[in-house]
């Protein structure tokens, strides 16, 4: 009985969003889980060298759950440990892509409504990615997790080049086929392949004169929102993306831009109801 | 040992429909040769250096060849001018190789008076290509029998633990593969570089850098094999070396595996025209030739159904990978290849958050095995559905592990925690043949203890896709493989006859074309 009372008045901690750090079980405790290999014998220094290791990634009280020898000359270990330093969440500021999400039928609607004629989207995997299960999550009328793809929209026109498409012919293809916007699907990433293939479309666009004719847009597991305005592009999506947040923006993306174009330079402009335009 | 109660009669008539539907393929297959096929016979007649051509390394093959085809004479075949010039110039086949690389030597069509004397000399020639072969064989033999090989066909004993390396850089990935082999994998496959499969020729030497891949090139496939060779003798086992038969340049990559004395090839009748867009009939035409030289060489070959599943609904689609697998059976056997080298795949790819997807992946991957009892059958992992949540993912792989051993699976290819994030780490790796020793240990009897329950859900899937599949089939041989493809028969992707990469080097085969190979590798070779 008294302990139940006394639980009643007991008061969890609430984050610290100033100082926020990793937790396990108690606010605060800043626990983490490590797991990474050593090019070492499994050995008492091989252990010693992965503590001190983490004393230098600004880990404390270490506790090595294991070390196992993965193969001769090499020590795998799982550590838990906890983390000295803190972030300020306040102070955090992350571009993400600007635009609210839509249903098909809103998108088809606005498309209908404000736009008038079919938007004609074009997708690829380029280089030498063969990687289509992206893209074809994206395009495919079936689509990915219960959302239709773009091949659904009564009001998008979408063309699939599929995989392995040259960056020219990509850009070639869109010029020619009137394209309002351009999918590219991105899933090798070594040696930051896909970084390179991405500016070098980009590039050419550039060159080409039709950037920012038309909506360029980046997919892939390792593809973010920031690391497709760096090579360039207009916006990135991730891991999960479903074709209605890429839809939902490729319209939005696109009105935004009509509208600058009739309303130059007025002050009327901070007014607009639809989102910030994006960065660049 | 069948378990599930399947009709044989619907099994059978899809063997005949498989057969039914590749005659008119086999037919067109005789009637050509391809600039692979041609390249590959100079490579097993000992042609097998490179040559500086303005910046780049070109393979000598790939020069004599497109000399040969750009002078319009490759239609007889290359041994005739070849074999032509050698009686001219008394040079070995791979001095000449050499000198016609350099264009110090050139190759023209021979008087038709020394037909007789060329298509002797050639035949002696293939013949001691092929004890080259029947060599490397008895050797990779020998070296089985000596350090102990578990491997079974039917995979009685368990699953073969088959991992990835895909460093990009040989040297490195023979460092990954000891680590693999040391803890336990039977089984190495180095990824090649993303789309080397389109090059039109094979690259040269040891290479260090490549994409999601290495190259696979003859010298790395030497590395590799002499590394695991070591390792084996090590370990007391004997560990597999696997690559890519694939592409626009298959021939080639079977006759150097061969060479190398490669264990498994991946290698698809069908793979190549629907997911690397090569034309229809350079891939069927190259894939009997390779699997010819595969039979002679006894490699088990793994061919690509899996993929099927990434594309298309893996729930949906169980049907066309069965299909496929009846096609493929049906090429291999045309090829002269036994059951116990046919490595048919399949994967377990669909929707974890199914209800009772598990006992839908344990029918078809039970259907697999009782279908195709002879054969080394090769189970893929989850792919489609793994994101970073390597926990989760590492649980989908355990699971898919159980159905592996309990439906007595013969090739297993471990799934990565990591699957979707990059090439596997050393630690993946590691964690994943624990995962596969722990459960093909602790569940080894399983597959022989449990019955399914007749008519139950287990046994009804599986009817209902063997159903499907036999209805594929029926739809194909009423079209036609090649239109069928056209018409999104396989992975809902269309390809056209005419269309792809490669179609200008298939060559129809002219008035005496020459190349004894062609019956040398079907007469099966030393104790088969």
């Amino acid at each position: 009985m008294t302990a139940k009372s006394k639980n009643a008045k007991y008061e969890v901690a609430q984050a610290n969003l100033k100082k926020l750090k990793p937790y396990g079980d108690i606010m605060d405790d800043g626990t983490v889980q490590l797991c990474f290999t050593l090019p070492v014998e499994p050995s008492p220094e091989a252990r010693e060298a992965a503590i001190q290791l983490c004393e230098k990634m600004g880990f404390e009280q270490i506790k090595v759950a294991t070390m196992e020898r993965a193969a001769q000359g090499f020590a795998l270990f799982v550590i838990y440990a906890n983390l000295k330093h803190t972030v300020d969440f306040t102070r955090i500021h992350v571009l993400k892509v600007d635009a609210a999400r839509r249903s098909r039928e809103e998108i088809d609607e606005l498309i209908a409504t404000r736009i008038g004629r079919k938007l004609v989207v074009m997708g690829a995997c380029t280089g030498y990615d063969a990687h289509t299960v992206g893209i074809d999550a994206i395009m495919n009328m079936k689509g990915f997790a219960g959302d239709y793809g773009l091949e659904r929209y009564q009001w998008i026109d979408a063309r699939n080049l599929g995989a392995q498409v040259l960056n020219d012919e990509l850009l070639r293809r869109a010029v020619a086929e009137n394209a309002d916007a351009v999918l590219v699907s991105k899933v090798v990433t070594q040696h930051n392949i896909h970084m390179r293939d991405m500016k070098d479309l980009m590039n050419r666009a550039k060159q080409m004169g039709i950037n920012e004719k038309i909506v360029f847009v980046a997919g892939g597991p390792r593809v973010t929102h920031p690391l497709a305005l760096e090579c360039g592009f207009d916006a990135g999506f991730g891991v999960g993306t479903k074709p209605s947040d890429v839809a939902s923006y490729i319209v939005e993306e696109i009105l935004r831009r009509s509208e600058k174009q009739r309303a130059p330079v007025q002050v009327a402009k901070k007014k607009r109801p639809l989102p910030k335009a994006r960065r660049k | 040992m069948s378990r599930l109660n399947l009709d044989t009669a619907q099994i059978q008539e899809c063997r005949k429909l498989a057969e039914k539907i590749s005659k008119p393929v086999e037919e067109m297959i005789a009637g050509h040769t391809t600039l692979a096929i041609e390249r590959a016979t100079l490579r097993l007649l000992g042609v097998n250096g490179a040559v500086q051509q303005s910046q780049q390394v070109v393979p000598e093959v790939n020069v004599i060849i497109e000399d040969l085809h750009k002078a319009g004479i490759l239609g007889q075949g290359v041994l005739r001018p070849f074999v032509g010039a050698m009686l001219d110039s008394g040079l070995s086949p791979t001095e000449l190789g050499r000198q016609a690389a350099l264009r110090k030597v050139k190759l023209s069509a021979p008087p038709p008076g020394r037909s007789r004397q060329i298509e002797a000399k050639a035949l002696e020639l293939c013949r001691q290509a092929v004890a080259g072969l029947d060599g490397a064989r008895t050797v990779r033999d020998g070296l089985r029998a000596q350090v102990g090989d578990r491997f079974n066909a039917q995979g009685k004993g368990g699953p073969c633990l088959y991992v990835i390396v895909a460093t990009g850089n040989i040297y490195e990935d023979v460092v990954q593969a000891r680590a693999a082999a040391q803890a336990g994998a039977e089984a190495i496959a180095v990824i090649r570089s993303t789309a080397q499969s389109l090059l039109d020729y094979v690259p040269h030497g040891a290479t260090t850098e490549g994409f999601g891949g290495t190259y696979a090139t003859q010298e790395n496939f030497r590395i590799m094999r002499e590394a695991l060779d070591e390792e084996s003798k090590k370990l007391g086992r004997y560990i597999r070396l696997t690559n890519y038969c694939s592409g626009l340049c298959m021939p080639e990559i079977a006759a150097l595996g061969a060479l190398e004395r490669l264990d498994f090839l991946l290698n698809d009748a069908m793979y190549g025209i629907l997911f690397r867009d090569i034309n229809m009939k350079r891939t069927l035409i190259d894939q009997h030739f390779s699997r010819n030289i595969i039979a002679r060489s006894r490699i088990v070959i793994h061919t690509g159904e899996d993929n099927y599943l990434t594309t298309a609904d893996a729930t949906e689609n169980g049907h066309q990978v069965l299909a496929s697998q009846f096609i493929n059976e049906r090429f291999a056997r045309h090829a002269g290849m036994s059951d116990d080298l046919m490595g048919l795949g399949h994967a377990q790819e669909m929707n974890p958050e199914h209800p009772n997807v598990f006992l839908l992946e344990l029918a078809r991957a039970q259907m697999t095995r009782d279908i195709f009892p002879r054969s080394p059958i090769k189970f893929m992992p989850p792919t489609r559905f793994k994101c970073g949540d390597i926990f989760y993912s590492h649980l989908m792989d355990a699971m898919f592990n159980l159905v592996g051993v309990t439906t007595g699976q013969t090739i297993q290819l471990l799934g990565m925690p990591t699957e979707a994030m990059h090439t596997p780490l050393l630690q993946d790796r590691w964690m994943s043949i624990k995962n596969a020793r722990y459960i093909f240990n602790g569940a080894r009897d399983l597959g022989s203890e449990i019955t399914f329950k007749p008519g139950g859900m287990v046994e009804g899937w599986a009817t209902k896709v063997l159903g499907d599949t036999l209805t594929h089939l029926r739809m194909i041989d009423a079209k036609g493989l090649f239109r069928a493809i056209e018409e999104k028969a396989f992975a809902e992707v269309s390809r056209k006859e005419t269309g792809g990469k490669g179609h200008a080097g298939v060559l129809t085969r002219e008035e005496g074309y020459l190349n004894p190979l062609f019956d040398l590798l079907g007469e099966g070779g030393p104790n088969p």
